[in-house]
């Protein structure tokens, strides 16, 4: 097969699984029930993909290969092509999506057996890998922006996925109404480059982008940066991704960590020759980035939901690759968001598994007859899991250690690549470099530190739920821990991808040397100043301040919580007081927005728009509507059902007829 | 005498128009194998497999060269094989829903497809005539075998009365076509198209437009333009359902394609747009109109079909290749809509009287039972009000556009806000279908309708006709090939 | 140019001349016995007074219909039959034969299928 088809069968497969396993579970209720037939062609729609993705690795050779599926549509100059690329960057991310993506349709498959919207679940998830493959392949903005908005409503569909509860439809509407803010101004800038260069192909705005002037540049550059705050959870648009944690775990896993909200940095990569022409917007992505990964930290320590410590540390994260984006160094990026998808996946699978085995004790619980509502995703309940989920455990603090940048793990290399690129940056006369390196390096404690807590609390100390001497939860099934295991694996080797640039003068950083412009790779980076042979003694020094930094922050946490247990969050409480509090209540954004935008909006609405609308624009609507069959039930008359009527209009038609031919 | 290059020439045209005399053979079988025996199964089995291999033989000929047949009375090549394609999915479409239908009325006569392939033949010849004598025969073949089918119901004085009036009324306009052709013939001293045309591009006189109006009546009768139109609703009200749908695209299809090769090759541009224009508007305005306060959907729909040939109607009125193409491209998803409308509303009746007692309320709630014809006349319902991405946006979109192109932009506005106005009645329909209580009492008055089956054969054929509207609403590959059929060298090429 | 038009002339001349020598011929030399039915108008054997709203039969109508169809249909035979001599005299009277054939089997499949169908059944 050809490329061409093969690129094609890629995406295509994931739509027809979906199609497959939703429309026979829809119009055949007995199909629902073959949980293992629909698992599994679920995760083969995915597979396959997947290796074919490894097949186009294997056979890649430095060309940009563009398939063009077929012309969707053309109007006049416009004309918009189905067309897919694959290059470095987009075969990374497609390697990303899919296999991350069958990890976890496998793990799924553990995870909501018992779940009947099973069917559904599999459906919605094929149909994301399809939107995800349509946003990370696509050869124009068009095409990204079809599978943008698709893997939004994939994320609105699986956040609300157990609707009947309205704390979760709320949920999956916030995230789809803040999202809409984002894409908003992502639109907004396609129209911008549509006007300006005539097309929406990457090849043509990234040639032509040199040529425009400097402040469309950067209107451009700052409304697709808006379009990836909405998508990426970056302030101000960020707090939709904590609430999103009410979707099954698996979701969080893939979409909420590993794949969908990782997109914006992805846009801003493959458009990274163009943000480099923009350097004010992109002192603004450094300092947005920054403040975002330290907000979400310090909110981070305070949370008590396993799955939140997580979601916030997901904002952190994903603050830091925008860090690393703000400083020029898109690969860096690329490479963070790579190894956030190991780690983060294998954390949230992790805290799935926890989760799975602490409804099994409320299911004991309550069959024992207590009247107990234990929340199976409160940390405050756990402790000890060790003993009975010793899988879970070990893949949980690999993970663990990987975020926490532990040395020669992956998040160690990944992270302090951002934090030495914030540095040489700096050092090459940018200012707010600095700044970022310095919130940088704080973060990475703060990191350390919330995620060896939530281990701590997890997994060690005493057992906290009720009765838990005779009650305790089992080990998942072998089909959720797999995934565990494989992605444990990859969180542990997955940095080396990248090795510094004190390693052979970074000749082993292959992820530069795959993506980076200098080496003919689509993604194109910020020019630092040359540095002098002794340079290498600052690299040296920043990596070890690096590992020095991980460790205390996961020994301090290590101690303090495995001494105090879940006590010593009241310690910090009254350390920290004013500040704690403030973490607690997440620098109050959502009371915030409230009062600014949702009360008042919602109060524009009753007071004017009610009264409006009912009576202006309804009343105009309503009165056109009866005018409109008013005449209709004029003209029904004309209907005698006399056949010599009808003649007699045929002979007037005729009249009509001549008249305006001859004497028209 | 020598015939031997007549028989020649015999050959290659009998080869040119197989699939005419494939449809017009296996009609005359269909006629002996009734008559020896009587309503056997395999008849309609028998007439669909003959439209199958016609509609094969036509896909070949799709990308042939124009050319004529049997001095010049007949075109073949690329235009004819579009219009008899369309024709003969129509035709096979009608005969699958039809055999499920027919026996459920009890009325399942094998002359019923003996009478569709020989009205097909009719409107092949319509559709392709070089020659105002080949219309008028093809005309004929076509509107008798359609009478007949109006009465199929002899029991039912609404079937009786619809024929009645659809053969009087048929009559009537066909003494105003005659006349029409002896004026032009007497004007120009021609009965083939392109000769007209040609003598009309030097000089025309009173004699020869009112001969082109005369020619029209007869077209936009059987098109059901406004105001030539009142029969259309009573006789699509009191046919078989599913023969409806035949009437109701292929006949219309049939007309369009000759209407567009008269205007095409035989009248100079112009000095009829304003009245076809004023016609197009009054169809578009009153078409809509009055089906918004029609209680039964079967009228509603000949109202809408009304309304559609307003639309395509808009198209010729532009004039252009993209005008006509788009006129041809809007029958084709206006076939498929409409065939797979009255197919739901075949599987839906249960009055046994054609549907004709049934009100719109009757289906109450049976997107529910019926979830895959509900979803699928949720797609007919979409596209017959245009909206995107089903191909009946794309074919408002195929003759709204050159219509503005060709300065008929108060047109245009005209019929958005009339396909506005009848997105109110498609939408009721879904609206009804599926959001109305099935314990509605007039849904309710009658136990029948829980007897209802849905064959599968006739679940395909709706599927299909769903399916194919998607496709061309984001596929447009068709409109462009009906653009080709009128270009330049085409038309060069052509006699 | 009017000299073409004259056997036309002399056609309907005759035609015309026709029917009045038959209309005069009988109204002056054929006997006079009239009664109540006889001298009722000619209305092809209905009641013309009355009510129009009667059933009648309409066997007589079909028999008739179908009668004119094949009438119709045989008069296409005569130009091609007279025209049948010359070809066989160039050598190519099987092929003409062969062309006629069809339209006379499709006239002949019609009225196997009014047979079979009854059409022709006076009785039933």
């Amino acid at each position: 097969m050809n490329i061409d088809s093969l690129v094609l069968l890629a995406i295509a497969l994931p739509l027809m699984g979906a199609a497959f396993n939703g429309l026979v579970g829809l119009f055949a209720p007995g199909y629902r029930s073959n949980k293992t037939l629909i698992g599994t062609l679920g995760t083969l729609c995915v597979a396959i993909p997947f290796a074919i993705g490894v097949l186009l690795f294997i056979q890649f050779d430095h060309d940009a290969h563009i398939t063009r599926a077929f012309t969707w549509m053309s109007a006049g100059d416009f004309t918009a092509d189905f067309g897919y690329r694959v290059d470095q960057l987009s075969l990374l991310m497609m390697l990303i999506v899919t296999g991350v993506g069958a990890l976890i349709h496998i793990y799924s498959i553990g995870y909501m057996r018992d779940d009947p919207g099973f069917w559904k679940f599999f459906a919605y998830l094929n149909l994301f890998i399809f939107a995800m493959l349509n946003l990370v392949l696509g050869d124009n903005l068009l095409v990204l922006f079809l599978g943008w908005e698709g893997v939004g409503l994939c994320s609105y569909l699986l956040i609300g996925f157990w609707f009947t509860d309205l704390k979760n439809s709320e949920a999956a509407n916030k995230a789809f109404i803040v999202n809409r803010i984002g894409d908003f101004a992502f639109l907004l800038a396609m129209f911008i480059l549509f006007k300006d260069l005539g097309s929406l192909d990457f090849d043509v705005i990234l040639a032509g982008g040199a040529s425009l002037a400097p402040a469309t540049i950067n209107w451009v550059v700052f409304l697709l940066f808006i379009g990836a705050t909405g998508k990426s959870a970056q302030i101000p648009l960020f707090v939709w991704l904590p609430d999103a944690m009410a979707g099954p775990t698996p979701v969080s896993a893939l979409i909420h960590a590993a794949t969908m909200v990782t997109s914006g940095l992805y846009l801003l990569a493959r458009m990274s020759s163009l943000v480099l022409l923009a350097p004010g917007v992109m002192t603004f992505i450094a300092i947005i980035g920054a403040l975002t990964a330290i907000m979400a930290a310090t909110i981070a320590i305070t949370q008590n939901d396993i799955k939140r410590v997580l979601a916030y540390s997901t904002v952190s994260q994903l603050g830091f690759m925008f860090m690393a984006a703000g400083v020029g160094a898109f690969f860096v990026a690329i490479f963070h968001v790579m190894t956030h998808a190991f780690f983060k996946g294998c954390l949230f699978l992790g805290s799935g598994s926890v989760i799975h085995g602490m409804h099994e004790v409320e299911h004991q619980l309550e069959e024992e007859g207590h009247e107990v509502h234990l929340d199976p995703q409160d940390m405050r309940t756990m402790g000890g899991l060790r003993k009975y989920m010793p899988a879970t455990s070990i893949t949980y603090l690999i993970s663990t250690l990987a975020i926490a940048g532990f040395p020669l793990m992956s998040g160690f290399f990944s992270k302090d690549e951002i934090l030495f690129k914030a540095f040489e940056y700096g050092y090459s006369g940018n200012g707010y470099a600095w700044f970022v390196w310095v919130v940088g390096i704080i973060t990475a404690l703060l990191t350390a530190f919330y995620m060896m807590r939530s281990y701590v609390l997890t997994f060690r100390g005493k057992e906290r739920w009720p009765n838990a001497d005779r009650i305790h939860p089992h080990e998942s099934p072998a089909s959720m821990t797999g995934p565990l295991w494989a992605l444990a694996v990859l969180a542990i080797v997955g940095g080396f991808l990248g090795l510094p640039g004190v390693i052979a003068h970074g000749d082993l950083n292959w992820i530069h040397h795959w993506l980076g412009a200098p080496y003919g790779g689509p993604v194109a980076e910020a020019v630092v100043a040359e540095h002098e042979a002794s340079f290498i003694v600052v690299e040296w020094i920043l990596l070890i301040l690096g590992g020095v930094i991980a460790l205390v922050g996961l020994g301090y946490a290590w101690r303090v919580y495995n001494r105090d247990g879940i006590e010593f969050d009241q310690k910090l409480a009254i350390d920290f007081r004013g500040l704690y509090t403030t973490w607690a209540n997440k620098y109050y954004w959502d009371e915030g927005y409230d009062k600014a935008v949702v009360k008042p909006v919602l109060g524009l609405a009753r007071r004017v728009m009610d009264p409006f609308d009912r009576y202006i624009v309804d009343g105009l609507v309503n009165g056109l509507g009866s005018m409109v069959r008013a005449f209709s039930s004029l003209f029904k008359y004309l209907q005698t059902g006399v056949v010599q009527n009808y003649a007699v209009a045929i002979l007037f038609g005729v009249v009509l007829l001549l008249g305006l031919i001859i004497f028209g | 005498m020598d015939l031997s290059t007549a028989y020649d020439a015999l050959g290659a045209d009998l080869q040119a128009t197989l699939s005419l005399w494939l449809i017009v053979l296996g009609g005359l079988i269909v006629i002996v194998w009734d008559a020896f025996r009587e309503r056997d199964a395999l008849i309609p089995v028998f007439a669909g497999l003959i439209l199958v291999g016609a509609i094969v033989w036509d896909l070949f000929q799709l990308t042939a060269e124009p050319a004529t047949a049997f001095y010049g009375l007949i075109r073949t090549g690329g235009f004819a094989a579009f219009v008899n394609l369309l024709l003969e999915v129509s035709a096979l479409c009608t005969i699958v829903l039809s055999v499920p239908y027919l026996k459920r009325i009890g009325k399942d006569y094998a002359e019923v497809y003996g009478l569709v392939l020989f009205a097909v033949s009719g409107m092949m010849l319509l559709g392709a005539a070089n020659n105002l004598v080949t219309i008028f025969v093809g005309l004929e073949t076509m509107s008798i075998c359609l009478y007949i089918m109006a009465g199929l119901v002899r029991e039912d004085e609404g079937g009786i009365e619809s024929a009645l009036k659809y053969f009087l009324l048929g009559a009537f306009s066909t003494g105003f076509f005659l006349y029409g052709i002896a004026l032009l013939f007497g004007s120009t001293g021609s009965m083939y198209l392109a000769e007209i045309g040609h003598a009309a591009s030097t000089s025309t006189s009173a004699m020869y437009w009112s001969g082109v109006g005369l020619l029209l009546v007869g077209f936009l009768f059987k098109v059901s333009a406004v105001p030539f139109h009142m029969w259309t609703p009573d006789v699509y009200q009191g046919a078989p359902t599913t023969l409806t749908g035949f009437m109701s695209t292929a006949s219309k299809a049939a007309a369009f394609a000759s209407l567009i090769l008269v205007l095409f090759y035989a009248v100079p541009y112009e000095k009829w747009t304003l009245a076809v224009a004023v016609i197009a508007t009054i169809t578009m305005v009153l078409g809509n109109l009055v089906a918004l306060s029609q209680r039964n959907v079967k009228r509603m729909l000949a109202y809408s079909s009304i309304a559609h040939a307003g639309y395509v109607l808009v198209g010729i009125v532009a004039g252009s290749a993209e005008g006509y193409a788009g006129a041809l491209y809007y029958l084709l998803v206006y076939t498929l809509m409409n065939i797979g409308a009255f197919g739901v509303l075949a599987l839906m009746e249960w009055d046994n009287e054609s549907g004709r007692t049934q009100s719109l309320d009757s289906l109450a709630g049976m997107g529910y039972t019926r979830p895959f014809i509900g979803v699928a006349m949720g797609v007919f319902m979409f596209s017959l009000s245009g909206f995107p991405p089903f191909g009946g946006f794309l074919g408002k979109y195929a003759v709204f556009a050159p219509a503005i192109k060709a300065g008929y932009t108060w047109l245009v506005v005209v019929g958005v806000i009339a396909s506005m106005v009848s997105a109110y009645y498609y939408l009721r329909v879904l609206y009804v279908l599926w959001m109305k209580d099935s314990t509605d009492p007039a849904a309710m008055s009658n136990d029948k309708r829980v007897a209802l089956t849905v064959p599968a054969s006739s679940t395909a054929v709706i599927g299909f006709c769903a399916v194919l509207l998607l496709v061309f609403g984001v596929y447009p590959e068709f409109l462009q090939m009906a653009v080709d059929f009128f270009s330049p060298s085409a038309v060069s090429i052509a006699p | 140019m009017l000299q073409t038009f004259f056997p036309l002339f002399l056609q309907l001349l005759m035609a015309g001349g026709l029917a009045l020598t038959l209309l005069l011929g009988a109204k002056y030399l054929g006997p006079k016995r009239p009664n109540l039915i006889k001298r009722q108008v000619y209305e092809s054997g209905m009641d013309p007074v009355g009510s129009a709203h009667q059933r009648y039969s309409v066997k007589f109508y079909l028999v008739a219909m179908i009668f004119i169809v094949f009438d119709v249909e045989v008069v296409f035979l005569y130009p091609w039959a007279v025209t049948f001599k010359d070809f066989i005299a160039a050598g190519s009277g099987l092929g003409v034969l062969a062309v006629i054939l069809p339209f006379i089997a499709i006239l002949a499949i019609g009225l196997l299928y009014d047979i079979k169908k009854g059409g022709l059944d006076f009785d039933s």
